[in-house]
């Protein structure tokens, strides 16, 4: 009863340019901020556990470095784009308001148990939930890194955050958070393939 | 193809003894870089050097970025005698069985480049310039860090003693242990930069780079030189044992 929506609409724009530009340019630059992070790590692990090589980008701590520097260009002027497109072209409030834990809860139980239809061009509950968490875990990613950069020059940032230690943790926790989403989101793309064509083309046909 | 410019490589032919096993480094960065990135992209990748030559563009493009950032005034967080790290680590790019032993009476600093006194200094000579101390925390570049104290002669106050050009861009060190480094005049005259003497209350032991070693708590550990032997003032810049590999030549905190 849900789906009653723009049926005239014979190829619905599902996800604006602006959207689709900045998805897989944050695709890019995630993958290498994550995989040269990891190498990174490996160089000085918090915990008795190191990402395997194959897995990570750069060769060495140097070259990892030099990636992980680089790429923080693409991933803030990326994220900088979609967060002004987000809060001033209204997708942010149109896609991920309103959420209520109620709302959230429900379609969480509706998905465990098979029975959340998926509509193109609006996200669910838990969709909005997860989109929302990861954009800020990719903020206290970037905050963090930022921290862990210039512990003198932006001394104060460092200091919200715990000191530099402790800040290495919440570097490292962001991190987990943003692939375990990286996770979830794909598996969801491999179970419902049809969303992956819109991400593209920004187009999908409107459902019978 | 080399995982970093011809140029850099040249600096560390010179260094004979090393070449050989940098040699097989650089190889076996550049294979292993060359994997992932294949792995990354899924192309055949036939120009490493293009990527190579990008990372390095914007290393050098990070380097400005910092030197804007860095404001002279800005100090580091210094911290309480009982926040100290106990042990302090030794870091090195050998084994601390191969730290230089040196005889602290025939020691001599040399000095030279755009200065007016080219005279040498022995550890009495520095020990008779006004001292500083600090507790301040040294990060290195591999993530960990740890508390320590420092004292010894403010680096300001030493450039100003041999009548150094303070307009130049750059000062350089070459150490006895064949490690070499390098600041941005900025840096050097920044109030908390010091030619250490001291660790904690005595002469800085042997692991810690007796008998002088910079002590720059806004920069990363390797910006840190010890067994200091030579300092020059100069408008080339001089890179450094690490940052001609690929660490980042700023590297300011």
């Amino acid at each position: 009863m849900r789906d009653l929506r723009a049926a005239s609409d014979r190829r619905t724009i599902v996800h604006p340019f602006i959207v689709r530009l900045t998805h897989w340019l944050n695709a890019v630059a995630m993958v290498c901020m994550i995989m040269s992070g990891w190498l990174i790590y490996d160089a000085n692990p918090l915990v008795p556990f190191v990402f395997p090589r194959w897995a990570t980008l750069g060769g060495w701590l140097g070259g990892a470095i030099a990636w992980h520097l680089a790429a923080m260009w693409l991933l803030v002027a990326n994220g900088l784009l979609y967060a002004a497109y987000g809060l001033a072209g209204g997708h942010f409030r149109r896609s991920f308001l309103p959420l209520s834990p109620g709302a959230v809860w429900a379609d969480l139980r509706a998905a465990l148990s098979l029975r959340l239809p998926h509509r193109l061009g609006h996200y669910n509950a838990v969709q909005r939930l997860l989109y929302v968490l990861v954009l800020l875990a990719g903020g206290l990613a970037v905050t963090s890194g930022l921290a862990l950069w210039k512990p003198v020059q932006l001394r104060w940032l460092s200091f919200l955050l715990g000191g530099y230690e402790v800040t290495r943790r919440v570097h490292f926790v962001a991190m987990a958070g943003i692939v375990s989403f990286v996770v979830v989101h794909l598996a969801l793309v491999i179970l419902v393939p049809k969303t992956l064509p819109p991400m593209l083309t920004g187009r999908a046909k409107e459902e019978a | 193809m080399s995982l970093w410019p011809i140029r850099k490589r040249a600096k560390l032919a010179d260094v004979a003894p090393e070449l050989v096993k940098l040699e097989r480094r650089l190889f076996l960065r550049n294979s292993l870089s060359l994997g992932a990135l294949t792995l990354l992209t899924g192309c055949d990748l036939t120009d490493g050097d293009a990527v190579d030559k990008a990372l390095w563009a914007m290393s050098r493009w990070n380097d400005r970025v910092q030197g804007w950032l860095f404001d002279p005034n800005r100090l580091a967080p210094t911290y309480a005698e009982s926040d100290i790290t106990k042990p302090f680590p030794f870091n090195a790019f050998y084994d601390v069985d191969d730290v230089p032993d040196i005889d602290g009476a025939d020691w001599k600093l040399e000095v030279s480049g755009l200065v007016q006194d080219k005279s040498a200094w022995t550890l009495d000579r520095l020990r008779a310039l006004p001292q500083q101390s600090q507790i301040t925390r040294h990060i290195c570049i591999e993530g960990w860090s740890a508390i320590g104290q420092w004292s010894g002669v403010p680096f300001r106050t030493f450039l100003e003693r041999i009548g150094a050009d303070l307009k130049a861009r750059y000062v350089g060190f070459k150490c006895a242990d064949r490690y070499y480094s390098s600041l941005d005049m900025a840096t050097a005259l920044h109030p908390q930069t010091i030619l250490a003497l001291d660790y904690g209350k005595d002469p800085l032991p042997p692991e810690y780079g007796f008998p002088l070693k910079l002590r720059v708590p806004t920069k990363l550990g390797f910006k840190n030189p010890k067994y200091i032997a030579a300092v020059f003032v100069t408008n080339d810049n001089p890179g450094g044992y690490w940052e001609d590999q690929g660490y980042n030549w700023y590297s300011g905190s």
